[in-house]
């Protein structure tokens, strides 16, 4: 074997390339592997990244495809309808209801989790006795770990039946808003799924906040604190203003997990499609939702259709994702300007 | 009592001004919890919600009122953000707990041998009785064969990141990894979904498994690719001084060293995938019978099957048991990998 690779490595080495020095590791990856068992390697695993590209190409040229097919036999707008009848002849079918569905339960989810995670990231970073901070964290994790068929069965079993006391408060106090009434109907609403949806992305907001506040320059904080500053004033103080990008980012990593959740969504809600004022009366439908409630009396034709309304969902938590990581990259480099 | 350790406490920190004592906020959160019950039987609040949240008002406003007083507004904001630091807290340990609490104690009730050995073959979902054999069989099929082809392939491409991966092609790759992690997995379940529609195939249970891969694949990645960054660049220098290839260095040197936190990376990405409903549910279908052949019809998988106990079964008590029993097997599968992947990483963690 040593023999073998000596003899490959002078081989290859000596004769072609006269000025280049021993010492170009780095160049030699560059410019490609020499020997050929690297060439396989070097293959192989360009590859595999290469594949991973082809991957989203396909998902995103098929997706456009198929959803093509079904736009172009749409009778209605495929944008503004508020019906959604694949069997019909001609077919009418729009996302108007599914897209407003999924942003308001993704907003919801949004204003409950985001200061909760944020008071959560700043208690494992902050606040919690040190012996706790290990546990609480994992404790965070779990709620990660849980399936979200499992929430879905919680929230459909558990949490809506405990709804009522919540909804019927609101209604007495807030329900001449129009936002808040309630009809007494079974809580199975978009403010529930909210709920439910805060819930679930509540672990993600919390463990990219936490990694944040943990980077937060040691000297920013003592400097507060020899200044005579409280806790709560070094972090509001150098903390948050540190932290505010990545927390910004952390957010929208949730709103994508938020606007794409399925399963939970379709047993907790009971869907139709209009568009209703009331957050607590049961309505309404997210684009996910629709795909699996309507997915098991569909046509092919009716399969292409849905095929075309996952297509905007894929292209809106192409876009969410995409900023949020765009904001982190930014922020690494400033970190480390800063650091 | 008050006056004596107020005094204590005064003394040696003159510098700081009046400070309240330690066990302050334990026992206004005594005092609160107390009055607010007294408030709550006299004002005849039978719901114990509302008593918890007049008590937490109460201590909100005595707290601020009290440290203002004693500390100073400043101490006293500088509590009032503790206090609701912690309360945020707990409001993320009540939905744990309760849905913990919940699948436990309803997932025992029929959680037993026969359950775990047999199939829905014969029984009606509004009946009592069968079990999850054949969604246990169809689950880990198609977590396997994803497994089998999501992992090696997000390994490999980890390594490239790694060990060769510069220009626009590796930074490309990278982000377009970052944003693969945010596919929802539904969407996963269309691409594969919109192959089969054009190659006019029936649902099976390899189909499931394609759209789990790709939904592994950035996990696996992100996690591999951590894993090597913290391997130290002498040992592959010292291993390519002695003439090694590179890539049986990489073999040979930087896997082996990080292969722990690998390996964990990739149950993490398993436990993850186990749960999703969404691709099977659009893929696999979802079969009462045991059907062992991945690459023929529909199979059954264990979230599928607690979606279905659920939906179709009109509100029988019997399935909504048979799922909370589901449920438990699929939890504790998942939280069983999770500390599995977490012990492996502690005890092989790079030195």
């Amino acid at each position: 074997m040593d023999i073998s690779t000596q003899q490959t490595d002078t081989d290859d080495t000596s004769p072609p390339t006269p000025p280049p020095p021993p010492s170009a590791e780095e160049k030699r990856a560059a410019r490609g592997a020499t020997r050929p068992g690297d060439r396989i390697f070097l293959g192989l695993s360009r590859g595999s990244g290469i594949f991973l590209l082809v991957i989203m190409a396909a998902i995103a040229v098929f997706l456009t495809y198929r959803a093509y097919l079904a736009i172009s036999k749409d009778e209605a707008n495929f944008l503004t309808a508020f019906e959604w009848n694949t069997s019909l002849l001609p077919p009418k079918f729009g996302i108007a209801v599914l897209a407003f569905g999924t942003v308001v339960s993704s907003i919801i989810a949004m204003v409950i989790a985001v200061p909760i995670a944020v008071a959560i990231a700043l208690f494992i970073t902050h606040y919690a006795p040190r012996r706790m901070s290990g546990p609480v964290s994992y404790v965070i994790d779990l709620l990660a770990a849980v399936p979200s068929i499992v929430y879905g069965l919680w929230g459909a079993l558990v949490l809506v039946p405990h709804m009522d006391g919540l909804f019927g408060w609101l209604n007495d106090y807030l329900g001449w808003t129009g936002v808040f009434s309630w009809d007494q109907g079974a809580p199975r609403s978009m403010l529930t799924v909210g709920i439910l949806l805060a819930v679930m992305i509540l672990p993600v907001i919390t463990n990219v906040s936490r990694e944040v506040f943990r980077q937060v320059p040691q000297m920013h904080e003592e400097a507060a604190l020899a200044l005579g500053a409280t806790r709560w004033e070094v972090i509001r103080m150098s903390v948050l203003p540190f932290g505010r990008s990545g927390v910004i980012s952390a957010s929208m990593l949730g709103l994508g997990r938020a606007l794409g959740e399925t399963m939970a969504v379709a047993t907790v809600l009971s869907p139709d499609f209009d568009i209703h004022a009331s957050l607590l009366n049961p309505g309404g439908g997210t684009f996910a939702q629709n795909i699996a409630s309507k997915f098991n009396e569909a046509t092919e034709f009716g399969r292409d259709a849905l095929i075309a309304s996952g297509l905007v969902l894929f292209v809106i938590t192409l876009l969410v994702n995409g900023a949020a990581r765009m904001i982190i990259a930014r922020r690494k480099e400033y970190s480390g300007a800063n650091a | 009592m008050s006056h004596a350790s107020a005094v204590a406490d005064k003394t040696p920190s003159t510098l700081r001004g009046a400070s309240l004592p330690k066990w302050f906020p334990w026992a206004l959160a005594a005092g609160s919890l107390a009055l607010a019950a007294v408030i709550g039987v006299a004002g005849g609040l039978d719901s114990k919600v509302q008593w918890g949240l007049i008590a937490g008002i109460l201590f909100v406003l005595g707290t601020y009122g009290i440290a203002a007083k004693v500390e100073g507004s400043r101490q006293a904001k500088d509590r009032i953000a503790t206090s609701l630091v912690w309360v945020a807290f707990l409001l993320a340990v009540v939905p744990l707990v309760s849905l913990l609490w919940t699948t436990v104690a309803r997932g025992v009730k029929v959680l037993d041998v026969y359950f775990l050995t047999h199939s829905m073959g014969v029984v009606a979902d509004s009946e009592p009785g069968g079990g999850i054999y054949h969604a246990i069989l169809g689950s880990l099929e198609q977590v396997g064969l994803a497994t089998v082809i999501g992992a090696p392939i997000g390994i490999l491409t980890a390594i490239y990141l790694v060990e060769y991966g510069r220009g626009n092609l590796a930074k490309a790759v990278t982000f377009f990894v970052d944003v693969m992690t945010g596919i929802p997995s539904i969407v996963a379940g269309l691409f594969i979904l919109s192959l089969m529609l054009m190659l006019d195939m029936q649902p099976f249970g390899f189909a499931g498994s394609l759209a789990l891969a790709i939904l592994m694949m950035p996990v696996v990645v992100r996690s591999t690719e951590e894993m090597l960054k913290l391997v130290p660049n002498e040992l592959r220098e010292a291993s390519l001084a002695l003439g090694v290839p590179k890539w049986r260095t990489i073999l040979k040197v930087v896997v082996p060293t990080s292969i722990g936190g690998i390996i964990t990376g990739v149950m993490l990405a398993i436990a993850r995938i186990a749960g999703e409903t969404a691709p099977v549910l659009l893929l696999v279908f979802g079969n009462p019978f045991i059907n062992a052949n991945p690459f023929e019809g529909a199979q059954a998988s264990l979230p599928l099957y607690i979606y279905q106990q659920y939906a179709q079964s009109a509100g029988s008590t019997a399935a909504y048991d048979r799922a909370w029993a589901a449920s438990l097997t699929l939890i504790a599968f998942v939280m069983i990998l999770n500390l599995l992947a977490r012990g492996l990483a502690r005890w092989k963690a790079p030195r």
